[in-house]
């Protein structure tokens, strides 16, 4: 046996289209928005879409984090109910004696919940070997639970002091771009930085992609989950600290079915459901096409936005079997 | 005895089943070719040959799982075709699986008439169906009732459920695959026992298995294969275990083989004294030394993955005492042996080893990670080079470096795999199935690696179902049976017989064990 070549050519990367498809789907959708009503594409039409779909996008961040190393987590909408209702009544309970510092830290103590959040996640799901499903099945209804529990079934307002200093978190701008996009883009950049370019990245895909050979290869799975749940809970917390001054309370209906929204959005991005794959910027692209499309059924008069919902679980249908006919 | 059991219409002249040239051939591999043997009533006729021998083939033609290319079927003499495994059923020929192929919520008899359910009128009648089951089960000595939920019961017991589903309607002709595979020794007993009261109420059965010593106690007639080709066959008595084993064999060594090395006298690079691993090996202890091939042989199913599994972690296992290099390991994960300097390198390539969808570079530098990529961040083009030092060293044949790993063929998979875990500097490598499904030139290019690798110092534990594999690489072979160390090979003691021999015959308890018994568990 010699060896006939050891050259390795180094042929140039084709263009994936199946990589493509969220991007030409939501250009696709912000043309037909563009053609079909001329509010669409105003500046603040624009900016507001962009704004109100910071949340799902942050939180499908975290998603993609978890879904690429072969989990699921249903629990984060009712996670950022719970988070957001703590957050708010830290804030409440210091704001006497901090004034609005009592902001700051109750967002850095919103941040250390969201974590323990996703730790508990985690740990059933690797520690107590329970599948992720029926794991974050269980902690959903409990957040959802312990929401309504702590504002006995009504709201969680934030204090009217603490209302003006942190109104700029949602309702502010930098440069003209909209806070909630600023701090969007921040964790998408930080995002796709650890799953692309560092040794965490790598082993949470190969966790999701074959946990075995990860196994084999001396990749501690559990370990690597458990982080991908954690980074989890810190999304979902850095979605509530934006989300508190848009509405300024936590309601036992804060979040809700938010999972299936995030989900969604992950899965349209072109993050495999069965791991092994993630593509944050997919994933935001995702979340936008959910948001323009409700944005578009509110706009236009075409279809009932009671229809929202129904047209979002079309599109889903619709990306998977796009993605099987290009495969 | 029972009424259903008994053959009806059997002329004893007549072979209950007959194969004339049975063969069978997947696009250009022929696994099968001219197998001519008959199985007459009232007789048990046992096929004996190496893994991949086409035992498994041959039953299945004949059971009607899989369509013969070649050959035909006669059954009393008149020709038989059997489309599909019901077809092969109606006329009489059933097959009892290896692996249990039972739902373990149902009951016996819910299993037993799964698909054919005794009715009145619309309503499933269960209590003609459990008088059934009574007396089916009754015939062949199980102990079970028939309104027991197969999960709750033993794993003989699910054996024999099996069997009953199998006997439940009239049968000419009974084969078994390998049916003591899962059993303890006395449950072997109790088994042969079954086929032996098949035999008598005159059904004519095919007895698959490679534990020699039933065969021996058990067949009339024993025909062997060979790579899959028919060898022959010959009456059972005088064909002693030894004369079973040659049979199987019979093969010359090639040059495809390094020559032997001479061991250098040094003290043991790893020792371990009476490992166990759950549902796997039983106080296994061996020891290896710096530039020594240590084969372990033995059949699929003796424990020998699961040994070494064990022993790095990926199995729950107990052992008295561990040391590599004089130090002794307190911590077994796949990391901390990694950090020590031993690799185990799976058997399952493509289920275990590789990440088919990833790129090369990725596959090859996952299990080095940290030494690749000093920091937190990914190097890539640290990655690329090691790639380009992996493809030449290890000759991996690629187009281009932004194929997956499931694009290679089987043999650069082999060697991609060679190159992810020997990018950790091991100074012990475990490789299991060196060169499962690949073609002999690769065969070649590995085994002149592993020639390499003791002659530069390292230690190299070499798990191979290859007879011819195990015979020419090892310094020392270690047998393994039923999870525990049956024999110790060196010199001239190491040949395929012996090898099978270990393998296959006698009391796996009785032999003794190399090493001595643990009397504390770490």
């Amino acid at each position: 046996m010699t060896s006939v070549t050891t050259e390795i050519a180094d042929a140039p990367r084709r263009i994936r289209w199946a990589d493509m498809g969220p991007f030409i789907a939501l250009a696709l959708v912000v043309l037909i928005g563009t053609l079909i009503n001329t509010n669409f594409a105003t500046g603040t039409n624009i900016a507001n879409v962009v704004t109100r779909s910071a949340f799902i996008a942050i939180i499908a961040v975290g998603a993609t984090f978890v879904i690429s190393s072969g989990c699921l987590d249903l629990s984060v909408g009712s996670m950022m109910a719970f988070v957001t209702g703590v957050m708010i009544l830290t804030m409440n309970r210091l704001e006497p004696t901090m004034g609005s510092n009592a902001i700051l830290v109750g967002a850095g103590f919103g941040l250390i919940v969201g974590a323990l959040c996703g730790l508990l996640n985690g740990l059933i799901v690797t520690v107590g070997k329970i599948e992720p499903f029926i794991a974050t099945l269980g902690t959903m209804g409990i957040f959802r639970a312990l929401i309504t529990w702590m504002s006995d079934g009504g709201s969680i307002p934030i204090e009217r002091a603490l209302r003006d200093p942190y109104r700029p978190v949602y309702f502010g701008n930098v440069l003209g771009i909209p806070l909630p996009v600023v701090v969007t883009l921040a964790v998408v950049v930080v995002g796709a930085f650890i799953l692309y370019r560092t040794k965490y990245g790598r082993r949470c895909m190969a966790a999701g992609s074959n946990a075995d050979v990860a196994r084999f290869s001396g990749v501690s799975v559990a370990k690597v989950r458990t982080t991908a749940f954690v980074i989890q809970g810190l999304c979902v917390a850095i979605a509530a600290i934006c989300y508190i001054p848009r509405l300024g309370a936590a309601t036992p209906t804060t979040g809700q079915l938010w999972e299936l929204q995030v989900i969604t959005a992950v899965v349209i991005g072109g993050t495999l459901l069965r791991g092994g794959k993630g593509r944050i910027w997919g994933t935001v692209a995702g979340a936008l096409i959910l948001e323009v499309i409700a944005n578009l059924m509110v706009l236009s008069n075409m279809v009932s936005e009671y229809l929202v919902a129904a047209v979002q679980g079309v599109i889903i249908i619709l990306a998977m079997l796009a993605h099987r006919f290009i495969k | 005895m029972n009424a259903t059991m008994a053959m009806t219409n059997v002329d004893l002249a007549q072979p209950a089943l007959r194969a004339e040239g049975l063969g069978k051939t997947y696009g250009a591999v022929t696994v099968l070719s001219d197998v001519t043997l008959d199985i007459h009533p009232g007789e048990v006729h046992a096929i004996i040959g190496e893994n991949g021998a086409g035992k498994s083939t041959l039953m299945k033609l004949l059971s009607g799982h899989v369509a013969p290319t070649a050959g035909r079927m006669l059954m009393a003499g008149s020709p038989a075709a059997f489309p599909d495994a019901a077809a092969a059923e109606a006329a009489g020929v059933v097959l009892v699986h290896q692996e249990i192929l039972l739902a373990p919520d149902l009951t016996v008899a819910e299993n037993l008439f799964l698909g054919r359910e005794l009715t009145r009128g619309p309503m499933v009648d269960d209590r003609a169906m459990n008088r059934r089951t009574a007396e089916v089960l009754a015939s062949i000595g199980a102990h079970c009732h028939p309104r027991d939920r197969v999960g709750s019961l033993p794993l003989a017991q699910r054996q024999l459920v099996q069997i009953a589903r199998a006997l439940l309607e009239p049968r000419t002709v009974v084969i078994f695959d390998e049916p003591t595979a899962v059993l303890a020794n006395d449950e072997v007993a109790a088994l042969l026992d079954v086929v032996r009261g098949l035999r008598a109420r005159g059904a004519a059965v095919l007895y698959i298995s490679h534990r020699l010593d039933e065969v021996e106690a058990l067949a009339d007639r024993v025909t062997v294969l060979r790579d899959g080709r028919m060898i022959g066959t010959w009456p059972a008595a005088g064909l002693t275990q030894r004369a079973m084993a040659d049979l199987m064999v019979g093969r010359e060594l090639g040059t495809l083989y390094p020559a032997k090395r001479t061991l250098p006298a040094v003290e043991p690079q790893l020792v371990i004294d009476a490992l166990s691993v759950d549902h796997g090996a039983v106080e296994a202890s061996l020891t290896l030394r710096p530039g020594e091939v240590l084969g372990i042989g033995g059949m699929i199913g003796s424990g020998r993955t699961e040994l070494f599994e064990g022993l790095i972690g990926l199995r729950p296992s107990q052992a008295a005492r561990i040391t590599l290099g004089g130090h002794e390991v307190t911590h077994r994960s796949v990391h901390d042996w990694q950090a020590a300097g031993l690799v185990y390198l799976t058997e399952d390539r493509k289920g275990k080893g590789l990440l088919l969808d990833e790129p090369l570079a990725t596959n090859l530098t996952l299990q080095a990670l940290d030494s690749v990529h000093p920091g937190t961040r990914l190097d890539h083009a640290g990655e690329d080079r090691a790639l380009d030092r992996a493809v030449e060293t290890y000759d991996i044949r690629v187009r281009n470096r932004h194929l997956s790993a499931g694009q290679l063929s089987g043999g650069n998979q082999q060697k991609l795999l060679l190159a992810k875990v020997m990018l950790t500097d091991p100074a012990v490598v475990i490789i299991d199935e060196p060169t499962r499904g690949i073609d002999i030139g690769n065969k070649s290019q590995i085994y002149d690696f592993i020639d390499r690798l003791v002659r530069a110092g390292k230690a190299v534990i070499v798990i191979s179902s290859e007879l011819p594999e195990l015979v020419g690489l090892s310094d020392r072979v270690l047998v393994m049976r039923g999870g525990r160390i049956v024999a110790e090979l060196t010199g001239e003691a190491i040949t395929e017989q012996n090898v099978v021999y270990a393998a296959t015959s006698g009391e796996g308890h009785e032999a003794e064990p190399q090493g001595r018994a643990a009397t504390t568990y770490a």
